[in-house]
């Protein structure tokens, strides 16, 4: 099989298309794998009787199952019992939940890196529980997330794939669908690589940079 | 200078009793009985200095008043208010008394523990805004006062990574301070710091001690400047007090054998 450039220029708008689609689920997703996450974590951290072993299974139950079968059961087995989304909704949901779920764990060890003296200090001030973790605690736990969530979100990126088999179309959906369709799958898939390659290198530069910032100061 | 200490100091105090008092306060790590029974008080405006070997539970004591750390046994009162009252075999929770007793004492670490993502201004005018609910404009104006005081107004808004180690533990005073305490803890504030910058955290503290109506307890290793500052000095050994008494007389003639082989031991450096 030949290059084909004419071909290849032709699908282009297509595939961002399908780019902006997969950029979108993985903001989306992100945006949920964060929220969820922390709440994750500081639900465990505070170890309330039920409700903290609940969050800890959930945690070990989305961590120890692949996304995919996740997805799946998001998607064809949940409507079985009436809980129904289109598929760009499902897909978003999903790996929000699967990623907050590691979230939560980079949020644990960002909230146990904080040093045992800055409780003790709230304390000694009389600082309200609540006001300990939104403006001592967690300020100081998201330095080492944000880094983190930065690798997550470009990791999201790419897994995000993934969802192509509940037929959301994102990228690889489309790249896919092209090249059933023409035959021709050298074109759209080369081109999907690079487009998702074109957006992860730079986003992890990023990261990089966000990371040496955040280095934990003394 | 000194304010009479056998008055009562502090306006609102319960007149009679002291500021501080530990009833047979024990605690027990499993085997380990760091405090055994230990009776112990303070009166209201005191500058009292502990001293004493090491593990012999000195930090303890101010932990548990701090609510840091829970008594095994005993009754602990501030300022006539009952901050830990602890029956063998109970397991105590923090209750709204205790918050609201624990809110006249105050503490200052041998590590600062300074707010790090927050300049020495933030640090300072967090409790008062979020604890007290003064405006923050009002809450500025006493922490820039505050910073006056510990001789620190050029470094309002340098945050703690930028400061050195007296500097930071001058702001942690001036942070303990804007919570008005009637009770001030400091557990060897300058234990941490490097030898030429001990003596400008002693300066504060000296001229806290000489110019507050403030209960001061301090556990320290600065032998001199306990002597100097101190109203009373209190040698502990073992988890309890075995000797108290004026400086002068802790410090020159000592009545305790286990007082005068430590003073010997830590005067010799
Ligand atoms: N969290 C803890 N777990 C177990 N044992 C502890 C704990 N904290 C303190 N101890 C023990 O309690 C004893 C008294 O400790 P404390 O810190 O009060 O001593 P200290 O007089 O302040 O000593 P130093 O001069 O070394 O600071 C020590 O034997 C110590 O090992
Ligand atoms: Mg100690």
């Amino acid at each position: 099989m030949i290059w084909d450039n004419s071909f290849a220029l032709s699908i282009i708008p297509l595939l961002l298309q399908g780019l902006w689609v997969t950029v979108k689920i993985t903001l989306l997703g992100t945006a949920i794998a964060a929220a969820l996450g922390l709440v994750l974590a500081v639900v465990r951290r505070l170890a309330i009787p039920v409700v903290s072993p609940v969050a800890s299974f959930f945690v070990i139950f989305i961590r120890g199952t692949p996304l995919l079968v996740q997805a799946y059961c998001a998607y064809f087995v949940l409507p079985l019992y009436g809980v129904s989304f289109d598929a760009f909704t499902t897909g978003v949901v999903v790996i929000g939940i699967n990623y907050s779920a590691y979230m939560a764990e980079v949020y644990r060890s960002g909230i146990e890196g904080v040093p045992v003296g800055q409780w003790e200090a709230s304390t000694a001030l009389s600082l309200p529980r609540g006001r300990v973790w939104s403006r001592i605690i967690l300020p100081q736990a998201f330095r080492t997330v944000v880094p983190m969530l930065g690798n997550y979100l470009i990791q999201m990126f790419k897994d995000s794939a993934i969802l192509s088999a509940i037929t959301v179309v994102e990228l690889m959906a489309t790249a896919q669908a092209i090249g059933s369709s023409s035959f021709r799958y050298l074109e759209p898939l080369t081109l999907a690589a690079l487009l998702f390659l074109a957006v992860s290198y730079p986003a992890s530069q990023i990261v990089n940079r966000l990371e040496r910032r955040y280095a934990p100061k003394h | 200078m000194r304010p009479n200490t056998d008055s009562p100091a502090v306006a609102g105090s319960a007149a009679a009793g002291p500021m501080v008092s530990f009833d047979n306060v024990s605690k027990n790590w499993g085997e380990n009985h760091v405090l055994k029974a230990l009776n112990f008080e303070v009166r209201a405006g005191e500058k009292v200095s502990i001293i004493g070997p090491s593990g012999s539970g000195k930090t303890t004591i101010l932990r548990i008043l701090m609510t840091l750390e829970t008594p095994t046994q005993g009754l602990v009162k501030v300022d006539g208010d009952v901050l830990w009252d602890v029956k063998a075999g109970d397991r105590p929770r923090e209750t709204r008394q205790m918050r609201a007793t624990r809110r006249k004492i105050g503490m200052v670490f041998q590590q600062f523990n300074l707010f790090p993502h927050m300049t020495a201004l933030e640090n300072i005018m967090e409790a008062p805004v979020q604890v007290l609910g003064m405006n923050k404009g009002e809450a500025k104006e006493r922490a820039v006062e505050l910073l006056n005081l510990v001789g620190l107004s050029k470094h309002m808004d340098h945050t703690p990574p930028q400061m050195s180690g007296g500097q930071q533990q001058r702001v942690a005073i001036a942070r303990a301070l804007a919570m008005r305490p009637k009770v001030l803890l400091f557990d060897e504030p300058t234990s941490a710091l490097d030898p030429e910058l001990i003596g400008e955290v002693l300066n504060v503290i000296r001229d806290l001690a000489h110019s507050t109506d403030m209960t001061m307890l301090m556990v320290t290793h600065e032998m001199r400047f306990a002597e100097e500052i101190s109203d009373r000095v209190v040698m502990f050994d073992h988890g309890r007090a075995v000797e108290s008494g004026p400086p002068a007389q802790i410090f020159k003639d000592p009545q305790e054998e286990r007082t005068r082989t430590f003073l010997r031991a830590v005067l010799q450096h």
